[in-house]
This record gives structure tokens, sequence and C-alpha cells, in this order.
């Protein structure tokens, strides 16, 4: 239909637009992975399809120190598993403002730019999603992600290492835009930031629990303070999306 | 190094999956009100474990980590946006270690 093809056009045009304050964020933060990519022994082509491939900040950082520690592919598969478990919350919430008019090919394509970002933004749409907008949000986002990793991974070298310094907290900076706020509005949540950040203190000091992998740390963390904040305070329908 | 690529594979398809399979396979509502919950809290959970105390050793010197942490903490709570934080937690990491030198 003509009149829909206009709409999915505009569609994709406005997601184009709303995901631009992300792609010039994802670039920052995604130039600081590309030059740790290369310092830890990967190419800039790896660093790039490693990029492209996963779109994810964490994720990709604490995969990148099991390839550096050339750890086994299990504990890669549990580690990205675990860190990334939170988009399992996000594709659901995504699944619930689609109509089966969105077929299986269009939900696939969703599914590849399901981020922290990119979930907000499009979460945040009224009524029903169009997965036009959601290609939009997805096509810029990418490119400042990947583009960002290839030229801190091809340039990196060049700078400083007082940028690179400056550089490595970017990614923290980003974590910390999205757990504050929603924890200055919700007591819960800001306990459940509060209790993640004592206890990853805690395991990183105490004995034998320090020797568990960075992954398997947060792994145990993320169990214990989600059951507890779920079994304390049961959210409500309407404090979610 | 071809092992890099089995790794950049398996880390691409276990998240792919977990991204994908909600979004395809899930039609209905969860109604368990514990994993509801549980799913809402993990985000919170993750990211603050994995942000603190890791942030103290981003950059090359401790005290700059900490002042760029509190001042990102703080453009946080005023609402400033992803990107500002960002870039403004790595700014103050850069001047600070001007002096650190």
């Amino acid at each position: 239909m003509v009149s829909n093809a206009m709409d999915n056009r505009q569609w994709f045009k406005k997601g184009l637009r709303n995901g631009l304050p992300i792609c010039m964020g994802y670039f920052a933060v995604s130039f600081a992975f590309g030059i740790q990519a290369v310092e830890g022994g990967l190419t800039v082509f790896q660093a790039g399809m490693l990029s492209l491939m996963n779109v994810t900040s964490a994720g990709q950082f604490a995969g990148l120190s099991v390839i550096i520690a050339g750890g086994s592919y299990v504990e890669m598969a549990v580690l990205q598993l675990i860190i990334n478990l939170r988009y399992l919350l996000m594709s659901t919430a995504l699944s619930q403002k689609l109509t089966s008019r969105t077929g299986t090919a269009a939900r696939l394509g969703i599914a590849y730019g399901v981020t922290d970002e990119i979930f907000g933004v499009s979460v945040l749409t009224e009524g029903e999603l169009n997965p036009f907008y959601s290609y939009g949000l997805i096509l810029i986002s990418v490119l400042g992600w990947t583009g960002g990793t290839v030229f801190g991974a091809a340039a990196g070298a060049i700078l400083p290492e007082s940028a690179i310094s400056a550089l490595g907290i970017a990614l923290y900076g980003m974590f910390i835009a999205i757990i504050i706020p929603p924890a200055t509005k919700s007591r819960p949540v800001l306990i459940a930031v509060l209790g993640g950040m004592i206890l990853s203190t805690a395991a990183a000091y105490a004995p034998l629990i320090r020797e568990l992998s960075d992954g398997m740390r947060i792994i145990i963390i993320t169990v214990l303070v989600a059951s507890a904040c779920a079994l304390i305070w049961p959210v409500k329908e309407k404090e979610e999306a | 190094m071809p092992k890099v690529y089995i790794y950049i594979l398996v880390m691409a398809a276990v998240t792919y999956l977990i991204r994908a399979l909600p979004l395809t396979l899930i039609r209905g509502e969860i109604r368990s009100p514990f994993i509801r919950s549980f799913l809402y809290y993990v985000p919170y959970a993750t990211l603050a474990a994995m942000t603190f105390p890791a942030i103290l050793g981003a950059t090359d010197y401790f005290l700059s980590a900490l002042i760029g942490f509190l001042v990102a903490v703080f453009l946080a709570v005023r609402g400033k946006s992803l990107l500002f934080v960002a870039c403004g937690a790595c700014a103050v990491v850069f001047v600070v270690e001007l002096f650190l030198h």
C-alpha cells in the first residue's frame, strides 16, 4: 500500500533523528572499546566485526577480557548470557508493543538492535511500535557504535596516553546515566543499585569469592539483588515499561 | 588468531538469541509477578555491579577515576543525557590528570 509505505518512510526518518544522540554517545564509548580491543591483540577488522555483530557495551568489554585471558567458549557463552540477560526483559517488553501484523522477519530485525538505549527510546513511543522506526534507530546507532570502534582501533594508537586514560571511564559514565535517574525516583531501584555496588565491592575483596571471574561474580550478585528486590518490592504493572 | 573469530561468533550467537527469542516467541503476557519483578530489577543490579568498583580502576589514577565517578553521578542525578554524562566524566578525568602528571 502506498500510504503505508509513506508511513514507514516517515517512521524510518524519525528513527534516524531520534537515534542521533545515541549514535554520538555510542561513538565515544566504542572509541574506547576499539582502543582496548587493539591493545588486547585484536585487529581493526576484528574489533569492527565484534561491534557490528554484538552491539552490546558491557557484554563486549567483558567478552574482550575473556578473549585476552584465553578463557573457554563455555565461559564466554555463560558470561554473555548473564550480562545480556537484561535484553530478555527488554525484548519481552517490546513484544508487547507489536501486533500480530508484525511478522517474524520484522521481529528478528528489531531483535538485532535491542540495547539499553535503543530500547529506552523505542519503548517510549505512543501505542504500537512501527518496525521502521526501530530500523532507523538501529541503523544510526550501529553506525556510531561500529564506526567509533573502528576509529578507536585504527587511530587510538596516535592518541596521547592521557586521552586514552580519560576515555576509559566513558562506558561507566554511560552506565551511570542509565541507572541513576530511575534510582532517584524509585526507592527499590535505588536499593538495587546500591546493593549491586556494595556487594560487588565486597566480592572483589572477600576471600574465595574474589578468586571467581568478574563474570561469575556479576552473575551471582545480579541474581541475589534482583531476587531480593523482587520478593520485597514486587513490581506493579504500571511501574514497568 | 582464528580463535578470535570463534569467540566473536559465540558472543554474537548467545546475545542474538537472548534478544530474538522473546520477541519472536512471546505473543502473550508473562504472568508470574516474581519473574516480572526479577527481570525489572536485573538491569539495575547488573549495571551497578559492573560499574562499581571497576570504575575506580578504569583510568590511570585512582583519584581521577574517583572524581570522574562522582561527577558522573552528579550529572546523572541532574538528569543530563547519556552523551553528556559519558563525555563529562571523560573530560573531568582528563583535566584532573593534568594536575597529577
